[in-house]
């Protein structure tokens, strides 16, 4: 296992543009000639970070493929705000069937594709709703048969697009309109819930990576090395929710980066079941100061704080930091133990 | 090209020659024979090139053809029964989506009680769903219906499901004339899509419509569906000059001269049903028969015209509406509405129908004592004692 060399330590290094890095390593969103995949005037909230991670997955992507792509949406908010008829803020090939096909949709449309004699590459994409619970069987399938799709899974963490619902990717101890905060558990329950990344690694595919809307080189990196390979491939996308997590629009990319620096969501790449980097944490945090920040935690941090829930999750991210080696010598300038 | 084959084999020749690009299945009785043999000939390299593609459910199976239809390549499925209901939501889809994808459907009962065999419960689940649904009536039939199946849907950009009666015709060894490929070539043209996912040409295909715009996409397909009802008949008309035997159409008549009775049913049982009408025509009963070849979209004229002078209408059909009459019966009697109307439920779950029972039945229906729903060859016995049962325990 490799680790990814750390450039810089100052916040420019995730800017879009950088100017302290040469020009063919600045980002592709920094590049005005981008395709502008998803154009603006879609209707996704203010600060939603589906909207920045599709932008910024999918103008990769055109740059990687020379806009040789075609693109297969499950139902979800993504679709949603992107395509209210007669509008469309797609400008690339897109198709959308149902919620919960969109694999073997995008199967079918890489079988056209290679019976064609064309080379243009496909990607399925979902919330998580639509990859972890509902798409689960068509996605298992398209990673079984190796089919050549990139599949990217948007994960806010809960069904937002019918009014923030729990998935099988909501974490525990968060509120969602159907995990209230009431009774003796408050929130999602503990023990349950899906880790997809994990489980896309155990169908041996050829790329397994995560990635946040928190590190646009990391992504766009991550899409570029996808886009290099050809079978299935797996990337999953964490993008906080302002209106289902209930923080501000203004935060979403520093809680996607408190996600990952507190260990509850691990960066990392896998090739054919072993994982072979991990984005190392640079500035450990306590899972409170990811979790303070957003209403859907509101209920641990009441009058009484619920320390043993905290204490439940804080061992959930160390678990992770343990599993994936998230903390280095170099970089454990951690405050976690201060 | 004669060929003593069985029915599924001669659906797989059938397809085959239709040059399909994309073939997804998912297996299940009694389509499972269709699918083998169209896998053995993709896999032989017969086909290329054709991608068949195995999955995991019939969702899958539908939602393959459906990417694959929308990038452009012709695509082909069969299924049955519990198959057809497990991918009904991919089957709006893909009728929403106008992809003109061709599909089996070997007609088998639902479950529960699971049941593998014959009756067109299946069928009737999908009657909504936009989708062109033929009914074949023998194999021969069968085969002509899917050359004919995929120049309609591609045609109109209108998926087109192809009926044909599980075992006994999936599974029936009988004399076919195999289409030659030259001729289906010269008849089906290679399929060019209307709208195509294509990044030098990009779209967005399956947006989102509201209240503003809805009604009016859903008429333009059921203009669609007009359309095809004339368009039917001029497909069936060429092939028929191409082929040299009549297929497809709307309704089919048969003995209906001067018939004063006339059977309206579908699929395999029309053979039986033309023995049984042949005796009681030496009998000197007024009686024929009239197939119903199209059933989605109904076609109301053709049967309206077809049934104008008869007086006496037995709707014989595989498919049960718990509570009501039979699916094809309101059918038929939406499309002549005056007429004294016997809705006959038969051949359930695989319950054969016999020439015997169908005479005995007619022989009912002619001197009027026929009640608006029969269940055909009912055994009264048990249920009687079934429901003696249940009256004791509550
Ligand atoms: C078969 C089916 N079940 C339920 C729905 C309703 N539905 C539409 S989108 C959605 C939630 C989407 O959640 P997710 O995939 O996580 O995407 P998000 O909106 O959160 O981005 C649900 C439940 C549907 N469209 N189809
Ligand atoms: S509800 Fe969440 S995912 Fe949906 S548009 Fe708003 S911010 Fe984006
Ligand atoms: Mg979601």
């Amino acid at each position: 296992m490799t680790r990814r060399p750390i450039r810089f330590y100052q916040v420019g290094s995730f800017a879009v543009g950088n100017r302290l890095l040469e020009d063919e390593e600045r980002t592709v969103q920094s590049d005005a000639k981008r395709t502008n995949s998803i154009d603006s005037g879609h209707r996704a909230c203010q600060g939603c970070g589906e909207a920045l991670g599709a932008r910024y997955a999918l103008d990769a992507a055109m740059r990687a493929t020379n806009g040789q792509l075609a693109v297969v949406n499950a139902t979800g908010c993504l679709e949603v705000f992107s395509t209210p008829y007669p509008e469309t803020s797609w400008r690339i090939a897109w198709l959308h069937s149902l919620f919960g096909n969109a694999p073997a949709v995008a199967t079918g449309v890489a079988a056209a594709m290679r019976v064609k004699g064309r080379d243009v590459r496909v990607i399925g994409q979902a919330g998580d709703g639509g990859t972890v619970d509902i798409g689960f069987g068509a996605l298992s399938g398209m990673f079984e048969r190796n089919d050549d799709v990139l599949f990217i899974c948007y994960d806010n963490e809960g069904y937002m697009n019918t009014g923030v619902q729990r998935s099988a990717a909501t974490p525990p101890a968060a509120r969602t309109a159907t995990t209230e905060v009431v009774g003796p558990h408050p929130g999602n329950v503990f023990g349950q819930g899906k880790d997809l990344p994990r489980i896309a690694m155990a169908h041996d595919v050829s790329y397994v990576a995560t990635a946040t809307v928190a590190d646009l080189h990391d992504l766009e990196a991550k899409v570029d090395k996808a886009m290099s390979l050809h079978g299935a491939r797996y990337l999953h996308i964490l993008v906080p929710c302002p209106l289902g997590w209930g923080s501000a629009s203004s935060d979403t990319i520093h809680l996607a980066r408190l996600a990952a620096e507190s260990g509850l969501f691990p960066v990392f790449e896998a090739e054919h079941g072993v994982v072979t980097s991990v984005t190392p944490i640079r500035r450990r945090v306590r899972v409170e100061e990811y979790l303070r920040r957003q209403k859907r935690y509101a209920h641990l941090f009441a009058t009484e704080p619920a320390t043993d829930v905290i204490a439940r999750l804080q061992a959930m991210a160390d678990a992770n930091v343990a599993r994936y080696h998230l903390v280095n010598d170099e970089t454990a300038n951690s405050d976690l133990e201060a | 090209m004669l060929a003593q084959i069985e029915g599924s084999k001669a659906i797989a020749e059938a397809v085959a020659r239709c040059r399909p690009e994309v073939v997804c299945a998912y297996p299940i009785s009694p389509q499972t024979h269709i699918i083998e043999a169209i896998g053995v000939k993709v896999k032989s390299g017969e086909l290329a090139p054709c991608e068949f593609i195995n999955v995991e459910s019939e969702f899958a199976a539908m939602s393959v053809s459906i990417g694959a239809s929308a990038a452009g390549a012709r695509a082909y499925t069969a299924t049955a029964s519990q198959g057809l209901l497990f991918m009904l939501e991919a089957v709006y889809s893909a009728a929403g989506l106008g992809l003109p994808i061709v599909m089996t459907l070997a007609n088998r009962a639902i479950g529960a009680p699971i049941n593998i065999w014959n009756d067109h419960s299946d069928a009737m689940a999908a009657r909504d769903t936009g989708w062109i649904l033929l009914f074949a009536e023998s194999n021969q039939d069968a085969v002509d219906l899917h050359v004919q199946a995929f120049k309609l849907a591609e045609t109109l950009s209108v998926p087109v499901m192809v009926c044909m009666d599980g075992f006994i015709l999936t599974h029936a060894v009988e004399g076919v004339d195999l289409p030659d490929q030259e001729n289906v070539d010269a008849f089906l043209p290679p399929y060019v899509p209307r709208q195509v996912l294509d990044p030098d040409q990009p779209v967005s295909i399956g947006a989102m419509v509201g209240p503003e715009a809805f009604e009016e996409v859903k008429y333009l397909a059921h203009l669609r569906q007009l359309d095809a009802l004339a368009l039917i008949p001029r497909i069936a008309t060429e092939f028929s000059e191409s082929f040299n035997r009549d297929a497809g159409g709307l309704v089919r008549g048969y003995r209906m001269e001067d018939a004063e009775t006339v059977v309206i049913a579908m699929g395999s049982v029309l053979g039986t049903l033309k023995d049984a009408i042949d005796l009681r025509r030496e009998a000197r009963e007024k009686i024929g028969a009239l197939g119903i070849t199209t059933f989605r979209p109904f076609p109301e004229a053709a049967v309206a015209d077809a049934l104008r002078s008869a007086t006496r209408l037995v709707v014989l059909e595989k498919a049960v509406n718990p509570g009501g009459r039979g699916v094809l019966a309101s059918d038929v009697a939406l499309s002549v509405p005056r007429s004294p109307l016997s809705s006959v439920i038969a051949g359930l779950g695989g319950r054969p129908i016999t020439r015997a029972s169908l005479e005995a039945m007619l022989a009912r229906a002619a001197s009027g004592d026929l009640p608006a729903v029969t269940f055909l060859d009912l055994d009264e016995a048990a249920v009687a004692a079934e429901r003696a049962r249940l009256a004791d325990v509550t």
